[in-house]
């Protein structure tokens, strides 16, 4: 089981609390776990990865364990305490603006 | 007793303003979306409580609301649990899918260059007028979509994009945002768009085909003041008794057409300012009509601080000044392209948002205004429904 944050306007959109938990089958990867968090909430499809391509979209960032991993390989496996559900995995909006 | 409904579009999420006939009192509901950039609402002319929104963010990208009861409860289409599965097991989730056909190509950079297409945000949703899951959705990058089941799914109709022309289409300051769609109810084939800065286009086969309809238009701006496209149309507008005679509000310049959009003459007359962004027709006199004239195309707001709003009884030309109720200083707002409405009811309301959070309402056809909500979000969008 891992848990994911999601920024507000994602939990408003999805209708869920803080914190969402979600299955991996099979490979633990950013990939692996977007792709199942997409299977959960089809309605974030497009809202965190761009439809088809499935890159991640310019102003979201993914942070596990205190690191920014956005610019990491989306193959890249999630680190132990994201796979132990010690820590979640922090989908945010970037900052930007005023 | 008829009622009537206003959906206002904000850059923090959507109202709606609910009232009897007589558009004295009213009520305030929301915001829905709080935080969202809602730029359009729309509801369709066969089932006044379906309606569309178009929910947009830089960092979220674009999602697609649909009320099914006037409002009320709103859900993403195809996210019921009875959608959200295709056959092969994987989530739809498509509402907010919407890809252009084929190589999308390029199209003309601010600086002359050639830039791919990019889809950013749906600028207008228009629910077709004789099926209630039928809806046309119109784009940034510039490009017309339909969905027909209720907004679940997107195609593109892409002979619009893929005009000739296309590659000499070229963002406004606004992005290039096909921002109009009119739906002519005596021929649903014939189907009027207008693209900021491209121009009006005029399919006559449901979208297949499209020529250019900018005869007539001079935008001195241009290499070529008269050229075939190019214009930066902010809005068009028709009475739907009378489809064949459009007006325009250009750039700069308000403009007439008798014949669908093949040739145009501008009917700006003594306005004190020709620069603007929305325009309207009254629900019962297809000759009278509404602009908010604009200083000008580097400061947008009214001229010397107060906002008016100028009424033609003849289709343009002879235009009359509406202030009463309006403020008559210090108003530096701005009434954006798609925020001006008005109702069935007799007589005509008319309503209009601001960039600063006003929405004003008339129920006398313009002779006067009261502010109905005073301090939302910036508008962007406003569309009235007469409720029966």
């Amino acid at each position: 089981m891992i848990r994911v944050v999601l920024p507000h306007h994602l939990r408003t959109l999805a209708k869920v609390g803080d914190e969402v938990q979600v299955d991996l089958n099979g490979s633990a990867t950013v990939k692996s776990l977007l792709d199942a968090l997409e299977n959960k909430y089809p309605v974030l499809r497009g809202t965190i990865r761009e439809h088809g391509t499935l890159k991640r979209r310019p102003l979201v960032r993914f942070f596990a364990c205190g690191e920014d991993i956005s610019h990491e390989s989306a193959d890249t496996p999630l680190p132990d305490p994201i796979l132990k559900g010690e820590e979640p995995f922090f989908v945010m909006g970037a900052i930007a603006g005023g | 007793m008829s009622s009537v409904r206003v959906l206002v579009g904000t850059r923090k999420g959507a109202f709606v303003l609910t009232s009897d006939a007589k558009r004295k009192d009213w009520k305030v509901d929301g915001p829905h979306f709080a935080g969202w950039e809602i730029y359009h609402m729309k509801g369709s002319p066969v089932d006044q409580d379906r309606i569309y929104a178009s929910q947009t963010s830089a960092w979220f990208g674009q999602i697609i609301q649909r009320s099914d009861d006037g409002g009320k409860t709103w859900n993403t289409p195809g996210t019921s649990e009875a959608d959200l599965r295709g056959p092969d097991g994987m989530p739809k989730g498509e509402s907010n899918m919407f890809v252009y056909d084929g190589i999308p190509g390029t199209h003309m950079w601010y600086d002359g260059t050639q830039h791919p297409w990019e889809f950013k945000r749906v600028w207008h949703l228009e629910p077709a007028l004789d099926n209630v899951d039928h809806v046309y959705a119109g784009v940034e990058d510039a490009a017309l979509f339909e969905s027909k089941d209720g907004g679940k799914t997107w195609k593109e109709l892409s002979g619009l994009r893929q005009h000739d022309t296309g590659p000499r289409w070229q963002p406004g300051a606004g992005g290039m945002c096909l921002h109009t769609i009119l739906i002519d109810p005596k021929n649903p084939q014939r189907i009027f768009v207008a693209i900021s800065a491209a121009g009006a286009f005029r399919t006559d086969d449901g979208g297949k085909t499209w020529k250019p309809i900018n005869k007539g238009l001079v935008s001195n701006f241009m290499p070529d003041p008269n050229a075939e496209v190019g214009h930066c149309v902010h809005r068009i507008a028709f009475h739907p008794s009378k489809p064949s005679t459009l007006f325009m509000q250009k750039h700069w310049d308000v403009m007439r057409s008798d014949d669908g959009g093949d040739s145009w003459r501008e009917v700006s007359d003594n306005l004190p300012t020709d620069f603007g962004f929305p325009i309207d027709v009254h629900a019962h006199e297809p000759e009278t009509i509404y602009v908010v004239p604009i200083k000008s195309d580097s400061e947008h707001y009214p001229l010397d601080g107060k906002l008016q709003v100028w009424r033609s009884r003849s289709g343009g030309n002879k235009w009359e000044v509406l202030t009463k109720g309006l403020p008559q200083k210090d108003c530096y707002v701005n009434v954006l392209r798609d925020a001006m409405s008005v109702d069935q009811l007799d007589p005509c309301g008319i309503y209009f948002g601001t960039t600063g959070g006003q929405v004003y309402g008339s129920s006398d056809a313009g002779d006067s205004w009261n502010a109905i909500v005073r301090d939302l979000p910036a508008v962007l969008s406003v569309e009235v429904q007469t409720l029966q």
